[in-house]
This record gives C-alpha cells, structure tokens and sequence, in this order.
C-alpha cells in the first residue's frame, strides 16, 4: 500500500473495501442484467472517490472458484483510459474483472452444476480483512475501514465456518461490515455478519434504483452514520450450519467442550475429539421463533445457563 | 434416639475373608459405621450409612473363627474381625438396631417429601416475592405443574437463600492455654493438670515443637500419658522456678529439652512468613524502625523480672512471643473439623493441613514475584486496538427479532428452494463477459435512473424511517404496553409469564425418555393450549383501535406457544411411529 503516512487523516476519511458478487451462474439466472447491476455499482464507486480525495477503494470480485482484487485505488498500476471516454476507475475495474473471470473459469469443474452454485464470500471476506489489517499497519493515522458486500448468490452453508470467523475477526477489529443483498431471499450469513459487526444490512427491494440506495445508505462514512436513520434490519436469521453436513439447521447438537454444532448425534465430536456420551451432548430444541444459532449466541447461553433445560430452551 | 447410642472398638477390616485385615478403629452409631485404620495413610477407610447396609452376620462363639462382623451391602460385604466375642456381641446389637430402624421407613424418595426446613424456605421465598407468589398460585395450584416441578427450576433462589444462612464457624479459643493453672491440693506433693481434647489440640497448634514431639515420640517412645506428663512437668518448671533451672532440667532429659525449645520452628515459620512479604519491599531498610527484635520491653512471662545470663536466653520465653502466637493462631482458625478424641489423629491431620498450606504459600511467592517483577518501563505499549469479542446484550437479539415475529413463517420456506441452473459454465462466463464488454463500448447507463424510480426509492427509504420513529415512540422507554389499558397489560404480563415458565418446563423435558416426562409434557401441553386461547380472547376482546397493537404483542408469544405445540405434535407422530425402543430410549 501506498498511502503515505504524513497524510492527516480526519475521521470521515473511508477505506472502503467492496465485495463484488460476480458469479456468472446466479447471474444468468437473475432478471436483472450484470451490465446494468454494474453500471450502477460502478457509479456508486466511483461517487464515494469522489466524496472525499483520500477516501480509498478497494474492489474485490468474489467469484464461485476463487477471489481477487480487481480495483484498488492507492495502487500505482492504475492506468488512464486508453480512448478517454470514461474515467481510469472503469477502464481499470472493467479491464481486471475481465482477467478474472477469465482465470476464474479455468478453476470451473469441467461438468456444468446443477444448480446454482454459491459465491466465495467467505474468501473475499477474508481478503477484505487481510487488506484491512495491512492498512491498521501502516501507521498511526489511517482510513476508518468499513467493507460492503454486494451479495446476489444465496449461501453456501458449506462456509458457514470461514464466514463466521471472518465476521468474528472484523467484530474484534471493529470492522463493520455492510452488506446489500440483492437476492431474492435474504442472506443469513450477511444478515449475522451486520449484525455481529454492526454494518447494515439492506435488501433493495427495487433493483433499477441501485444507485440510489447505495448512496443513499451505504455511501455514508462511519463518523457521519451516528447522525443518521439509516435503515434497520428488520430481523436476523440466526440459524447455523453443522459441521459434519454443512446443512443449515434449526436444531442440532452441541459439542459441550468446543460448540460445534451437529445435525446428527455423534459419540465422539469431530472438531474436538471429545468423546462425548448421549446426555453430554446438549440437544438443541428450538423451532419457529426460538432460533437462536449464532455461535455467538450459543456461548452466551451455555456461559450463563450450564443446566440442560435452559440452554434447549431459549427464547 | 440418644446420640449416646455409639460403639468405638478396635478392629480389623478385611475386604476379603482371606484378607489379614486392616487393623484399625471401628465406630458404630445408630446411623452409619466409620472404620479409620491405624495407618492414616491406608485407604481401606470406610465410612458407610446403615441405610446402605443390606444384612449382618457373624460368628458363632465357641466356633474355631475368630469374632467376625459381616454388614453385606449391595455389592459385596463389610468383615470386621473384633477384640473378643463381648466386644462382637456389642456390636452385633447395635447393628441389629440400627439395620431394623432403617428397614421400617419404606423407601419412599418422593419429592414431595421435605424437610420443614425446606419448606419454610419456600414459604419465605414466596412471601417475599410476590411475582413468585402469583406464578406459583397460577401454575402450581390449577395443577399445571407440581411442586416439585415448580422448585426444580427455581433452585437457584433456593440455593441462594441457603448459602445466606450459612453456619458459622467456631473458631479458635481466645484464651491463653499457657494458662492452665495446676490444681493442688495442698497436701501432697503433687500437682494435677487439667487436659481436654480442646486444650490438646490448642497446645498442638500453638507450639509445633509440641506437635512434633508428640508425632515423634507417642505410640514409639513413650505413651500419651507420659508425654504429657513431661510436657507439664517442662511448663512447671517454666512457671514456678526461673531459666537457670530450666535449663539444668533441661540438661538432664533430653526429651524434655525438646519442649524447652519452641524457638527453632517458629523461627523457621517466621522466616517462611518473612518470604511472603512484597517481595519488592526492602526489609532490611525497615529494619532500623523495628523494635520488635528489642527484648520483650522487659516484661517476663509468668511474672518473673529477674534478667537472666544470656547463655539462657535460649530457654526463656517472653509474654510477647506468646501473645503474638497466640493470636496468630486464632487468627489461623480452626483448621479442622473434626472431633478431637484421638491427639494421635488430631496431630496428623494438623501436620498434614501444615503441608498443604505450605504448598500453596510457595505457589503464591512465586506468583507475586512474577507478577511483581514486571518493570513497566519495558512493557509494550498497553493499547490493544481490538475490541474484545463482545457478546451482544440479548436485548438487542429480541429487539431484531420483533420483525421476524410478525412475518409469516412461509418466507423461510419459500428461501430453501434453490434455483435451477441450467447454463453451462461456458455460456454463463460468456454472458458475463458480454456485459462487461456492453459497459466497455457504451459506458454506464444514461440516465442512471429514472426520476420516478429514484422518487420511489426516496419514498421507501424515508417512509421506512418515519415509520419506525412513530412506532418506536420519542422515548425509548416506551413500549406499547403503555398505550394499553391497566387491566390488559397486567393481564398480558401474567400470561407472558406464565407462558415462559410453563415453555421452560416444556422444553426441558425432551428427549422425552420416561413415562414421566411423558405425562409431564402431556400436562404442559394442555396448559400451553389454555394459554393460546386466553391471549386469543384478549386479542378478540380489545378496543377496536387497539385491537392491532395487542395483536402486534400476543403474536410473538402466540408464536412460540405454536412452537410448542407443534413441536409436540411432531413429537407424538414419531414415537408413535417408531414404537418403543427396547432401551427404554423413547
């Protein structure tokens, strides 16, 4: 990174790191149209440069084989449009995209899925981090860091680990992580990771206002967010994935000593070894409205209530 | 029942007939038998209640086995091989005793069976609280839930209450026991001392040089009686004549120079309680302010004031060393709970205890001393940038959930469907690629949006925002609960109450395994459904303008009585289903 230490930076000053969903299969399958989703984004991006000259932005595509950076504004690379009919940030964001789907592609599977597979949110979250903790380092004074998922693909309970360690890692670095879901259901892992982080979650329920919404609700920096209503999450699926079938469950076993979660009883637990007995492994019975699965939230109540009947009961 | 009711004999205890035995001492009372060995450190030590105790037998007199005691219990048996046949016969009464008081009671171990002190408890607890009290009337006395049931989740207030009262500890006697005056009678040359179990223990904890002499010398050297007798002869000499001739006593037996010279012990107890100090304060530097290390401020105990020959200030011992030991011991407490018929026992339990607690100092120094050394100039710069992981207040939890609450439970449904995807990957980079090229050749979309559309988004973001001010009141404090009659929201609170108590219980009790738990759910089932239709009847009952804000609240409880239910029904479905295990597993 090349920001220069000498710079003084105000608190308002953002580094915002975007996380861009470009799995081509959910988008083939979704009404609207990438080139239109981008144009929109792209203009988002290219505003939040220009709110502030030392705001900085970096841009990750996640794709469904892998991650990369595909925009970042402090690197020196960055190359002025070669006809100048639009501005370096597109040119170079377009130009790297394309590399990267190109490299991309090569990791696919050589037989198409069946359906549509998830996203690597889980790498891209933790490029965001890494990024993120590079600029921590650089000095005493930097950009206040914020990252924004833009997230269309439904989950893949498979990383339900990864991403909550990723989120759990930004909660401790007070990272707050934004996320704009633009699926059709809502996304539980980004509805926990705002959560957890204190970011925003929003689902646009109009896509051809994109533009609008991000700017009107995620271009705001953190310092000016505590002046601001901006929307309220309307509620959070707390639901977990097991670890041995990365299925999201409503209810499931706990290991007692580590609190990895099952959705089947096992003797012995698997991230711990710890053999573990029929009764030692608290069952979990919540249904309906009693879902409480965030790990986070599994702590809590086995910290505070050891007793079986209070952690199957928790509402 | 007298307590007096109690046999102490020697015995051997063999865990086999074959077995030589332990030997040891055999204490039986109306309640239970303790059989200590003679070797502290043998565990053959056996401590039982009678209630345990299945059978007794025992040798015939005049047989050619020795006096055997035979207590059979559910895994084996008990032999205690006694004295003589007097001492077996003693025994065997007492067993018979206790073994015919301990059948008539039949075993009934019912919950609801309590001590009057258990239940004043929860007279008390009720009386104070009475949030308690209602939820008790109501659940409890409609026969929802049982008594037992009630207070099994309640056993923290119980534990509580209980930890309060907690008995105090009797500590150590405050008096001197440097005071125990001979008694004379004046006409012969002879001087009685008065010596209780107490006092022996007092006189071990306050002079080691004792405790170690008796440890020494007692069941080996001499009898207990002896040694006492030494002992007091030493603390007379002590009282009536002067150092000089303590120390010519002295010179002459040498076991009972051994009392003469406490110092050495205490000396090194001092210089292990010197360590303890702050390791970081110098003591020498104090050392100039002390005047403790000046002797006594002349003042002798036993009243003597005569200076004695520094050859003998070995022998002598002032009121100050006294007092302060004394009191340090008091201070100590006692260390032992235990009865103290056996010095013998009283002296290995005190030098054990002495152990261990030396252990732990050492542990202690060596923590301090870590700890001390840290030099704080040289630490790293103490700011941690992270935020420690920080649980979220549950408020915050429930608050999120409000929205969930109201929405339908189709919607989690409807989201676990997955899209098909019937593109190759080769068409779907493709398209991909094609967009991008799209945006290449024309640039961005012109316009952006359309002023209607952007119109709408304002419209919805601003709606949203003037919605949830309105709902959330100017305080937050506020609830909907304010708005509503006294009446109703008392009404609701109870419920809510109720409704969470009755769904602890419900939910604890699965995975339903016994007939029990069954019937519990059963009867939590029916209590849950009575429940449903009282919110319902205050939701139907409200004034129509408030008809929508008392639905907004009963809807979350509502919900999770469904759960239940469903939960229950579900539950029904599959044991039926699957018939009983032979486990006993439901």
């Amino acid at each position: 990174m090349t920001s220069a230490p000498s710079k003084l930076y105000a608190d308002d000053v953002s580094l915002l790191v975007v996380t861009l969903d470009t799995n081509p299969f959910f988008w083939t399958t979704f009404p609207f149209h990438f080139s239109e989703f981008l144009s929109q984004v792209l203009a988002f991006l290219n505003s939040i440069l220009l709110l502030g000259q030392l705001n900085q932005l970096v841009v990750i595509a996640t794709g469904c084989n892998s991650c990369g950076y595909i925009y970042d504004s402090t690197s020196n690379r960055n190359h002025a449009s070669t006809n100048g009919t639009m501005p370096a940030l597109y040119s170079n964001l377009l130009h790297n995209l394309e590399e990267f789907l190109a490299r991309d592609q090569k990791l696919t599977m050589p037989h198409a899925p069946v359906t549509v597979p998830s996203s690597l949110l889980s790498g891209s979250l933790s490029m965001a981090l890494c990024y993120i903790q590079r600029a921590f380092r650089s000095g005493p004074m930097h950009p206040q860091p914020r990252i924004l998922c833009l997230q269309g693909s439904t989950d893949g309970p498979e990383q339900y680990v990864a991403i909550m360690n990723a989120i759990f890692s930004a909660q401790r670095s007070s990272v707050p992580v934004d996320s704009c879901y633009i699926g059709s259901n809502n996304s539980a892992f980004l509805q926990q990771a705002s959560y957890i982080t204190g970011g925003i979650y929003y689902r646009p329920p109009q896509m051809d206002g994109l533009f609008q919404y991000l700017s009107t609700v995620f271009a705001t920096d953190l310092h000016s967010r505590a002046f601001l209503r901006l929307p309220k999450s309307l509620g959070v699926d707390f639901r977990a994935s097991c670890f041995c079938h990365k299925q999201t469950i409503d209810m499931g076993y706990v290991c007692s000593v580590c609190l990895s979660i099952f959705c089947e009883h096992h003797d012995k637990c698997s991230t711990s070894l710890y053999l573990a007995r029929l009764n030692q492994m608290l069952p979990q019975q919540t249904t309906g409205k009693e879902r409480l699965h965030n790990v986070s939230g599994l702590i809590t109540l086995i910290l505070s209530c050891p007793s079986r009947e209070l952690i199957c009961y928790v509402s | 029942m007298s307590s007096s009711q109690q046999v102490v004999k020697r015995a051997k205890y063999k865990t086999t007939v074959k077995d030589p035995g332990t030997p040891g001492v055999l204490k039986l009372t109306q309640e239970k038998l303790v059989f200590k060995p003679n070797d502290p450190t043998s565990n053959n030590r056996v401590e039982v209640d009678f209630r345990l105790i299945k059978n007794h037998k025992h040798t015939k007199e005049g047989s050619n086995k020795p006096p055997w005691l035979n207590l059979g219990h559910s895994q084996g048996s008990y032999i205690f091989e006694l004295e003589n046949f007097s001492d077996l016969h003693v025994c065997r009464e007492l067993v018979g005793i206790a073994l015919s008081k301990h059948v008539e009671p039949p075993k009934v171990v019912s919950d609801e069976q309590l001590s009057p002190a258990e239940m004043t408890l929860r007279i008390k607890l009720l009386q104070e609280d009475s949030k308690l009290q209602k939820l008790h009337k109501d659940l409890v006395a409609s026969g929802k839930l049982t008594e037992s049931e009630f207070w099994a989740t309640k056993k923290k207030l119980l534990d509580q209450d209980e930890s309060r009262k907690l008995k105090q500890r009797i500590g150590f006697k405050n008096s001197l026991i440097f005071d125990t005056k001979p008694t004379s009678d004046g006409r012969i040359n002879q001087v009685k001392f008065q010596l209780t179990p107490e006092i022996k223990y007092q006189i071990f904890a306050l002079k080691p040089a004792v405790h170690q002499a008796f440890l020494n010398f007692v069941p080996s050297k001499m009898s207990e009686v002896d040694f006492w007798n030494k002992y007091f002869k030493a603390e007379y000499i002590h009282s009536t004549k002067n150092t000089i001739a303590a120390a010519a006593e002295a010179a002459e037996d040498e076991d009972l120079a051994v009392f003469l010279k406490d110092d050495e012990i205490l000396e090194n107890e001092a210089r292990k309680k010197v360590r303890r100090v702050d390791p970081t304060l110098d003591m020498e530097a104090d050392q100039g302010d002390d005047y403790t290390h000046l002797p006594d401020h002349g003042i002798f105990r036993d009243g003597s004031k005569e200076t004695a020959e520094a050859q003998n200030t070995f022998y002598r011992r002032t009121l100050l060393q006294d007092l302060n030991r004394q009191s340090e011991v008091v201070l100590e407490g006692k260390t032992l709970d235990m009865d103290m018929e056996h010095p013998r026992t009283v002296a290995e339990v005190l030098a054990r205890r002495k152990q261990e607690s030396d252990g732990v100092i050492e542990e202690e120094r060596r923590n301090r001393i870590s700890k001390m050394t840290q030099i704080e100039d040289l630490q790293a710069q103490d700011d941690h940038r992270f935020a420690p992981l920080c649980i979220k207040d549950p408020r915050d939890y429930f608050d999120s959930q409000q929205v969930n609450a109201l929405k339908s439970l189709d919607d989690s449904l409807a989201g676990k469907e997955q899209i098909r995807c019937n593109l190759g990957s080769e068409e779907a980079y493709g398209s991909l690629r094609e967009s991008i090229s799209k945006i290449k050749a024309i640039g961005l979309m012109d316009p952006l949006l359309s002023p209607e559309v952007a119109f709408k988004v304002l419209n919805g973001l601003t709606k949203n925002i003037s919605s949830t001010k309105s709902h959330l009141g100017k305080s937050s404090q506020e609830s909907v609960l304010d708005i509503l009659p006294n009446t109703t929201k008392e009404k609701l609170l109870d419920h809510w109450v109720c409704s969470q108590e009755l769904l602890r219980h419900f939910w604890s009790s699965y995975p339903v395994t016994t007939q029990n738990l069954v019937n519990k759910t059963k009867r939590m089932k029916d209590a849950i459904s009575q429940i449903y239709s009282k919110l319902e009847e205050i939701k139907v009952s409200a004034k129509s303008d408030l008809r929508h804000q008392v639905s907004l609240v009963v809807h979350p409880m509502q919900q999770a009585l469904d759960a239940a239910l469903l939960h229950y029904d579900a539950d029904v479905r599959k044991r039926n289903a699957r018939g009983t295990k032979p486990n006993g597993y439901v």
